[in-house]
């Protein structure tokens, strides 16, 4: 009995690849096996003071964060002197440069969300397709001509992608959309969703390749395909990887500055309309800094307070993030 | 036999399915990859278009100006050099010594260098408009007798404390490729550990630790959040002095005059915002092939 085709030996036994090359491999947190000496007792003053001076050194990163949360608590804590917390959570209107002022986060937090959701609605299918595609289904030898160019997408400065979104993207949108505004988050969040895409597709590529090749060639033993291969046992096996990445992606859009500063415009309202302009947090800091305003005053205060949002914001994220990536590695290291 | 045709039919169809569906999937992974290599050429031609006519020595060798056919970049791009020069002598040491702490001397696992590391992770997460609010805060403000307030020190600081956790996580990644029977011959030699790691360690990881730094100094010159917060200026229509005084003088880099540009309604302004552009990707290009050419020689030198 000869069944047609009974065989599907569809997945290729991949080639070992020289990977360090590409991208350097992030370094397990277990520290080397080392002497246990450092040879000749190192206890002559010399020694003794360079190591001081390295340690003194590696405070520096210590002293940056308590440098940042001072910076930020210091004005923010006088920010709330004078106005309420409750009213910061719950007002929907943002006019700190106006006579009558008001400070509702809300406002800016909305556009904060609509830009970065635009973004990630890009960034987080395209990023891990693309990783899919470089890790399971490219030839060797793609993969190594278009990671280095997702690289240099990556290494381009915001302020470029600004101006690709407000002179490039949007006019092509209004060739579809008239009507719509000039300064816009459509755009905005369009053109940050392909700056976060190396990102995406880099830390998901990781994380798929890490995957034990044992669990694939078991999957192609019981028949799978290539692409069922990828799909429903090398994803599964790199989820915890693939979300930790989609968590840094969502902080990266949180924290991007010049994209919405330049095309998604400085008018802050409380919308979730992404044809219109609108203020994220970010861009309200830069239009901020770029008048000229006095230390002490309530509207310097604005900024850092803005600013802590921010932060604390971005270090949830950096932090569950983190935790999901050690866990992934004690699965598999 | 016969029994079987109907599940060998049944098979070949399911796998015909089967193939179908992948070649989808293959399709749609392969198109969502060019997406990234579409835009990034859409964005280059359309830079290189608008403002390749605007590009001539005239343009790199003036200062701005309110007319803009005259203006030029002359400030920013100098002003990007003293910032690149002074955030490297800055973060490339402090950032060396940090690896090298970590890497060679606290190699326990104690609380602090645990600490340490839980603190660079993080630390290389911070939106980079955070740390403009920190040189606001602490080098324009509160140091400002030193620095001079809103000046090209004061922005390198802030560059270099922006940067340092990629130096120092790209000089652990070169000292950790360092074999170890290297440092146990020096041992065996006689050296301390100082001159193990200064003669042997260090020398053998210098090209992973350039390259790594070339590649932080690069992110540095691209960046504009936060040194349009901490007050960069946007008009500067003089050079600073090469002098320590110098280093306490306003400045501008080629980012921030680019957003001036993009920010103001003219399309000729456009047009110089676009060549200006053309000359800091011409800088972060050349800053990323000497990253590269640096990385072969290190490629080279592992395998001989």
């Amino acid at each position: 009995m000869d069944l047609p085709d009974a065989a599907p030996v569809s997945g290729r036994i991949r080639p070992a690849r020289t990977r360090a090359v590409l991208a350097p491999r992030p370094a397990s947190n277990a520290a080397r096996p080392r002497l246990p000496l450092g040879g000749r007792p190192s206890g002559t003053a010399k020694e003794r003071a360079i190591e001081a001076v390295l340690a003194l050194c590696s405070t520096l990163s210590i002293l940056t964060t308590v440098g940042i949360v001072g910076v930020l608590l210091f004005e923010t804590v006088a920010f709330f002197r004078t106005v309420p917390l409750w009213d910061f959570l719950t007002d929907t209107e943002w006019t700190p440069l106006f006579p009558d002022k008001h400070f509702g986060i809300i406002v800016l937090a909305s556009a904060t969300f609509l830009t970065s959701a635009i973004a990630l609605l890009v960034a987080l299918p395209t990023g891990l397709l693309t990783a899919i595609f470089l890790s399971e289904l490219a030839s060797e030898r793609l993969r190594r001509t278009v990671k280095p160019i997702l690289e240099l997408l990556a290494g381009i400065p915001t302020v470029v992608y600004g101006y690709f979104a407000l002179l490039f993207v949007t006019p092509l949108l209004q060739h579809f959309l008239p009507w719509m505004s000039g300064l816009n988050g459509l755009s905005a969040g369009l053109v940050m969703g392909i700056m976060i895409l190396p990102l995406v597709a880099s830390l998901s590529e990781d994380a798929l390749y890490s995957v034990p090749q044992g669990l694939r060639d078991a999957a192609y033993a019981l028949g799978a395909s290539r692409v069922q291969c990828a799909v429903r046992v090398v994803v599964p096996a790199a989820f915890s990887g693939i979300v930790a990445s989609f968590i840094l992606a969502v902080s990266r859009a949180v924290g991007e500055t010049m994209v919405v500063a330049i095309a998604a415009g400085q008018t802050p309202q409380l919308t979730l309309s992404p044809f219109v302009p609108i203020e994220t947090m970010t861009a309200f800091i830069v239009q901020v800094s770029l008048g000229d305003t006095p230390t002490g005053t309530l509207e310097y205060r604005t900024i850092f307070t803005v600013g802590t949002t921010l932060f604390c914001l971005t270090l949830v994220l950096n932090l569950a993030s983190q935790a999901l990536v050690r866990r992934f590695r004690q699965r598999y290291d | 036999m016969k029994s079987f045709a109907h599940l060998t039919r049944e098979h070949a169809a399911w796998l015909a399915r089967r193939r179908r569906r992948d070649a989808v999937f293959v399709v749609a992974a392969a198109l969502a990859t060019s997406i990234g290599l579409l835009v990034l050429a859409a964005l280059v031609i359309d830079v290189i278009h608008d403002g390749a006519g605007r590009l001539s020595w005239a343009f790199l060798t003036s200062f701005p100006s309110r007319r803009p056919a005259q203006a030029g970049i002359l400030s920013a791009l100098v002003g990007s050099c003293w910032l690149l020069v002074l955030t490297a002598l800055i973060a490339f040491p402090i950032g060396v010594a940090t690896a090298v702490y970590l890497e060679e001397y606290d190699t326990t696992e104690t609380w602090f260098r645990r600490l340490i590391e839980v603190n660079i992770a993080n630390l290389a997460g911070v939106p980079s408009i955070i740390y403009g609010l920190l040189g606001l805060g602490i080098f324009v403000r509160v140091l400002e007798p030193i620095t001079g307030g809103r000046s090209v020190l004061a922005g390198a600081l802030t560059m270099a404390l922006l940067v340092m956790p990629i130096v120092i996580i790209a000089a652990r990644e070169a000292l950790k490729a360092v074999p170890d029977g290297l440092r146990q011959a020096g041992y065996a030699l006689g050296a301390t550990r100082w001159q193990v790691v200064s003669r042997i360690v260090l020398p053998s990881a210098v090209s992973g630790i350039l390259t790594g730094t070339i590649l932080a100094l690069a992110r540095a010159v691209g960046e504009t959040a936060p040194l349009v917060t901490m007050g960069a200026l946007t008009y500067v229509a003089f050079l600073p002095e090469l002098s320590l005084e110098g280093l306490r003088a306003p400045f501008t880099v080629l980012p921030i005059q680019i957003f001036n540009w993009i920010s103001r309604p003219q399309p000729e302004f456009h047009q110089n915002a676009a060549a200006g552009t053309i000359v800091l990707l011409a800088l972060l290009l050349a800053m990323n092939a000497l990253a590269i050419v640096l990385r072969l020689r290190l490629q080279r030198q592992r395998e001989s």
